[in-house]
């Protein structure tokens, strides 16, 4: 079956209706819009996106918790719809950001009993989970009662319950969400040494995070509003970006009018952030002769220069690029 | 080639066979862990002996208003027994239901367990085992209860024993059964859905037999109670504990034990395969809503 690729959609689509009132008409909300993509085996794939633009919507479809509204989803080789059972004994997946488990359970006890699930003996998985346990730092809570545990603890309890299967193709939907910068860190590296040990481990993970995506994608998807808008290795990604530089600003507090710098050819994109004492602005530029006709818009306005640096194109510019605004912008729902 | 095939279909049918053993042990662990939780163990003789026998009693006191305080007949025993054993159909039917929702919305685990290679009616049928349990300690102090203290005519010596076992195991197999239709039924409701199986099982009180004779009802009514497992199955326990005095009773006096035990299998055979069914159905049409790891927001 390894040559078949891990994960593959095909005009994936989504839609979900939602029932207002009685008598109005259902409304369609389309949560995905034919997404083709293909994982392959020993791929750490990320899926980078804000929120509500399908994520896990897709995994959802891909771990056989949804059908697709139209279109074909295959994991491991089988279709989600009509081969939903070959797929579950290869998969696992985790869920970041929610408390789930049974509270009066310990931590060995709820990881036992999905072990169970799975047909892994007893005293092998009991094995497993006291090495996983010790690998994210809970060691010493084997027989904690899971309700006693922090946020941050289950959650790591949680991460261990999807890697102790040993699945083939793992499905992380935002594994960090809300871990502390510590914690989120040790799951970063937990992940990435889970893939080393062995080649044909597949996972897809998805992320709001660009740094996320960034060090530990082997290829990432960018998706927005169920659209997938690009797919490639960061690298690569960030490569499209070259014909364009990228200047940080920062300039004496001044206040920002929409259209400032429309004036001047060639800016491809600007954004601003207020911070203490200064302005921060940001200014994608088709290439470096443009900055003097920018710095001598700011002087006729009276704001001084308090800093300058140019920068590499992150996967955050590539979003910008693609999308015409930030991610936290059309999280706020902002329109371009 | 054919041989091929005919090993993969064994291969299947034996994995088919392990999922659901694994299924069910581990969720009747899982039951038992959750059932026998009792950081409190005076709550638990509460909940499992208290209620039950204050229910009986009420049920006595209301009795004896009727019937002029007449302990002695026949229609008592068969109100208490009738009584007593319908603890079965609020511990097991609303045991197995149960599951969807205490998975789903208070410990979250339920779409984890619904992507693990589990057979899914085997998991929740597990998950009712406990409550079988708890409700047999129930059963058994409400039918202690009255005879110790509310003169219930039952001779431990004349009981049908035999009858008794095998109606008692083919009616909580039939009960599983209900609550997995209740559970598939509760899966594809999306909200405030707690009081479903407590509905269903107060409704089926009053049409099953179990504290009046059918033909108490009104004529329209009584074929729902005639097309109930429950009716036969209620009928079968009184006789096998207090024989003649069930057969008093006009409703079923027509039929032989053997007769009664046929009708229930077939019954039971009929409403499971229905059961099953309407099950199937509904987690299709919770996968094709997104129901399964839908959680309510209050
Ligand atoms: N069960 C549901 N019913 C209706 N709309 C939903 C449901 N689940 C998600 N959505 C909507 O579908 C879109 C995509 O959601 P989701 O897949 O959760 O995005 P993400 O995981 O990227 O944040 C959002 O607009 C969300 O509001
Ligand atoms: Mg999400």
């Amino acid at each position: 079956m390894s040559d078949v690729a891990a994960i593959r959609t095909e005009e994936l689509t989504r839609i979900y209706k939602i029932r207002g009132g009685k008598k109005s008409d259902p409304k369609e909300l389309v949560a995905l819009k034919d997404v083709d993509i293909q994982v392959e085996r020993g791929e750490l794939f990320g899926l980078l996106g804000p929120n509500g633009a399908g994520k896990t919507t897709l995994i959802k479809v891909l771990t056989t918790l949804l059908a697709p509204t139209k279109g074909r989803a295959y994991v491991a080789g089988y279709d989600v719809i009509k081969d939903p059972h070959e797929i579950r004994s290869r998969i696992n997946m985790v869920s970041g950001g929610e408390a789930s488990g049974y509270g009066l359970l310990t931590v060995r006890e709820n990881l036992w009993m999905f072990s169970q699930f799975y047909g892994i003996p007893s005293k092998a998985a009991n094995q497993r989970i006291k090495e996983l346990l010790e690998i994210v730092g809970l060691g010493d809570r084997l027989n904690t009662k899971s309700s006693d545990l922090s946020s941050g603890m289950r959650q790591k309890m949680n991460i261990v319950r999807g890697f102790m299967t040993d699945p083939e193709i793992l499905f992380l939907d935002e594994p960090t969400l809300g871990l502390d910068v510590g914690a989120a860190r040790d799951v970063r590296n937990f992940i990435r040494d889970w893939m080393r040990q062995e080649d044909e481990r597949t996972i897809l993970l998805t992320t709001h995070y660009m740094v996320e995506a960034d060090e530990l994608c082997d290829r990432v998807a960018i998706i927005n509003q169920g659209k997938v808008l690009a797919c490639d290795t960061p690298k690569a990604l960030k490569r499209q970006l070259q014909q364009v530089v990228i200047f940080q600003l920062q300039v004496s507090p001044c206040t920002v009018t929409p259209g400032m710098f429309d004036g001047i050819q060639g800016v491809r994109n600007f954004n601003h952030a207020h911070e203490d004492g200064y302005t921060t602005m940001e200014f994608t530029l088709e290439e470096d002769d443009i900055l003097p006709a920018v710095i001598h818009q700011l002087a006729e306005r009276d704001i001084h220069l308090l800093n300058l640096d140019k920068r590499q194109p992150s996967l955050e510019d590539v979003f910008v690029h693609l999308v015409g605004m930030r991610m936290e912008e059309v999280e706020r729902g902002e329109t371009g | 080639m054919q041989a091929e095939t005919s090993m993969a279909h064994q291969n299947g049918a034996t994995r088919n066979l392990r999922a659901m053993g694994r299924s069910f042990l581990t969720a009747a662990w899982l039951g038992w862990q959750i059932e026998s939780n009792w950081t409190d163990p005076f709550l638990f003789a509460i909940y499992s002996v208290v209620k039950p026998v204050s229910g009986a009693a009420i049920l006595v006191v209301m009795y004896g208003i009727i019937s002029g305080g007449d302990f002695d007949s026949p229609l008592f025993a068969y109100i208490f027994l009738g009584n007593a054993f319908y603890i079965y159909v609020g511990s097991v039917m609303t045991g197995v239901s149960w599951a969807v929702l205490d998975d789903r919305e208070h410990y979250k685990t339920l779409k984890y367990i619904f992507i693990a290679p589990i057979h899914a009616p085997s998991y929740l049928m597990g998950r009712g085992v406990a409550r079988f349990l708890t409700g047999t300690i129930s059963v058994i102090v409400t039918i202690a209860a009255g005879m110790l203290f509310l003169n219930l005519q039952l001779d431990l010596r004349a009981v049908d024993w035999p009858l008794f076992f095998a109606a008692l195991g083919m009616g909580v197999i039939m009960l599983a059964n209900l609550g997995l239709l209740l559970a598939g039924v509760t899966l594809t409701i999306a909200n405030h859905v707690w009081f479903v199986g407590d509905t269903v099982a107060g409704a089926l009180y009053l049409f099953s037999g179990a504290i009046f004779p059918l033909d108490v009802l009104p004529v329209w009514l009584r074929p729902l109670g005639f097309a109930m497992p429950l009716t036969y199955w209620l009928e079968l326990l009184r006789r096998s504990l207090v024989g003649d005095v069930a057969q008093a009773f006009p409703t079923l006096a027509g039929l032989s034990n053997a007769q009664l035990f046929a009708i229930l299998i077939g019954l039971s055979l009929l409403f499971g395969i229905l059961a099953f069914a309407i099950y199937r159905w509904c987690e299709h049409a919770a996968r094709e809503r997104g129901l399964i790891d839908m959680v309510t927001n209050y």
